[in-house]
């Protein structure tokens, strides 16, 4: 694969640690070298256009799309790969699939499970992968469902709950391992504006708990608001990082002028 | 007021007659024709219906009936077994199994099976014996009616399965994939515990229809000499003339079976709808 030098992880404090980390579908590039580090009990927000590269990098964290070139380090695992003595070789599918349990994933289409209720769905890594006791994970999905105000719904399948209801069931799947950090690939994009608040004050409390989170999102007054740092990415690169005060507020990169300008 | 009242009532729209009438004519016709039709072949037609009965209820309509289950049931059974093999061969990354699997598909989809089964039948002829490492088969033993008309409709019928079972897998949404490895399942755990439980609600009707027309469809092996529902009739004509009268005999049968399967593979969906929570709506929403 490709050859990092465990020596050289200048970010010792950070759960998740890229560095030049290159990507391309084919012959096209997509990541053409991003650095990002998101240190525990971040909130690290991703924006930029559409096409920009921001979800595939989100994907490349837990292994749904794989890279080219760079190092892409969760707390202290190499992604997509594992040691072999003294080297690294791709790692097996079981081990990528272990590592994926401690990181969560909310998608931007909610891809709940359509033939299990709310509760089945927030504890289905507990009970299937996990193999916690059916009665513990129930409790345990129980507190989940409460925890994003929907207890009283456990009993319903998706197609019985709104967009904002189906969202907030699969951020307490994605929180139901306790992961040791939780993507958000444009969690409100799918719905309603007048639902997208609901989400947000979900994510705004996990936040204030100081879970680890890394969001590619739109809402770019909502990362004004409660982010920790912002990367703006531009055609496969991050043109521009920072506090939410820099990057939003007093951008200096003239992409990043003309993006926030469209996007208001 | 009242005059608003009186406007109602001019605004009431009367129905025409025209189009009543014309149905009715229509409906007569059509019953004109089916009754001359009836009339043709029941009524002056010379059909022995007391030897209908008769042979409906023989011992020997009987043990065709059981053997044409037989026939149904283990080849559908065996193509559920090596469709899912081949489904999953030409859903895999491996060049060589999609390959393989996709030629059988050409092969068996491509050729009659009246060809097959007759070909099957004949296999001794060009290969006497069948020689592998550890032993050797005398062909024409292992070659009966029965067996070649299992192996051709078992193989025939597992291509077909295949590209149903195929359909039903990519039916589900990569999200729900994508979703089940994100909680940290492996790819086969995906497929077997999240796919393909939403896939069975989408390859369920289509293997019915398959399952009934397979059940028609062995009627192709009398030709090899198989005594299933149409060998039996067949035979039992030979002998007593009663050509039409056994036709009709094996009509009968296929139409029960054909009617109780259908019954079945309704109840069968409603139930696997209702263990699934918010029923057929959902289907559409996989999909």
């Amino acid at each position: 694969m490709h050859n990092p030098s465990p020596a050289d992880r200048s970010f010792p404090d950070g759960i998740v640690r890229i560095r030049n980390l290159r990507k391309s579908f084919n012959e096209h590039e997509v990541l053409k070298g991003i650095d990002l580090n998101v240190r525990k009990g971040e909130a690290a927000f991703i924006i930029g256009a559409s096409g920009s590269g921001k979800s595939t990098l989100l994907r490349c964290v837990n292994s749904l799309e794989t890279y080219q070139a760079g190092e892409l380090w969760v707390e202290d695992y190499l992604v997509g790969a594992e040691r072999s003595g003294n080297r690294w070789v791709e790692a097996r599918a079981s081990t990528t699939a272990r590592r994926r349990s401690q990181i969560g994933m909310v998608f931007q289409r909610f891809n709940l499970f359509p033939n299990m209720t709310a509760l089945e769905n927030v504890i289905s890594g507990l009970v299937m992968v996990q193999k916690m006791p059916k009665a513990q994970a129930r409790e345990r999905g129980m507190d989940l469902l409460a925890k994003v105000g929907l207890a009283e719904r456990a009993g319903s399948y998706p197609s019985q709950l709104s967009g904002g209801q189906q969202q907030r069931v699969a951020i307490a799947r994605a929180i139901a391992a306790n992961p040791a950090v939780i993507l958000f690939d444009e969690p409100t994009s799918a719905l309603d504006p007048e639902l997208v608040g609901e989400v947000l004050s979900v994510m705004r409390e996990l936040i204030k708990e100081g879970m680890t989170m890394l969001i590619v999102t739109h809402e770019i007054s909502f990362a004004e608001e409660v982010g920790d740092s912002v990367y703006f990415i531009d055609k496969g690169v991050v043109a521009e990082h920072g506090s939410p005060q820099q990057v939003i507020r007093q951008p200096s990169h003239p992409r990043t002028i003309e993006f926030l300008a469209r996007i208001r | 007021m009242s005059q608003t009242e009186t406007r109602a009532e001019d605004l009431l729209i009367h129905r025409r007659s025209g189009p009543r009438i014309v149905n009715a004519i229509i409906a007569v016709i059509a019953i004109i024709v089916v009754a001359v039709a009836v009339q043709v072949f029941i009524g002056t037609g010379r059909i022995r219906w007391d030897i209908v009965w008769t042979y409906m209820w023989s011992p020997a309509l009987f043990n065709g009936v059981g053997t044409t289950l037989m026939l149904t049931g283990v080849s559908l059974a065996g193509s559920i077994v090596l469709g899912t093999i081949l489904a999953a061969m030409l859903i895999s990354n491996n060049a060589v199994l999609k390959l393989i699997a996709s030629s059988y598909i050409w092969f068996f989809r491509g050729t009659p099976l009246l060809v097959q089964i007759v070909f099957w039948f004949n296999l001794g002829l060009f290969l006497p014996t069948i020689e592998l490492p550890w032993t050797s088969i005398n062909t024409n033993l292992l070659i009966t009616p029965t067996t070649a008309a299992l192996l051709g409709l078992l193989l025939n019928v597992s291509a077909f399965m295949c590209e149903v079972i195929r359909g039903g897998l990519i039916s589900v949404d990569k999200g729900q994939t994508e979703a089940a490895l994100s909680i940290g399942m492996t790819p086969v755990q995906a497929l077997l515990q999240i796919v393909l439980p939403q896939a069975v609600r989408v390859i369920l009707p289509t293997a019915g229809n398959l399952a009934i027309d397979l059940l028609k469809t062995t009627s192709l092996v009398y030709v090899i000499g198989t005594r299933e529902i149409m060998g039996s009739t067949q035979s039992i004509a030979a002998q007593t003339f009663y050509v039409i009268e056994m036709l009709v005999v094996a009509s009968l049968w296929y139409l029960i079976l054909v009617t109780v399967a259908t019954l079945l593979q309704a109840q069968l969906e409603k139930r696997l709808a209702r263990s699934q929570g918010a029923g057929p709506v959902q289907i559409g929403k996989v999909i």
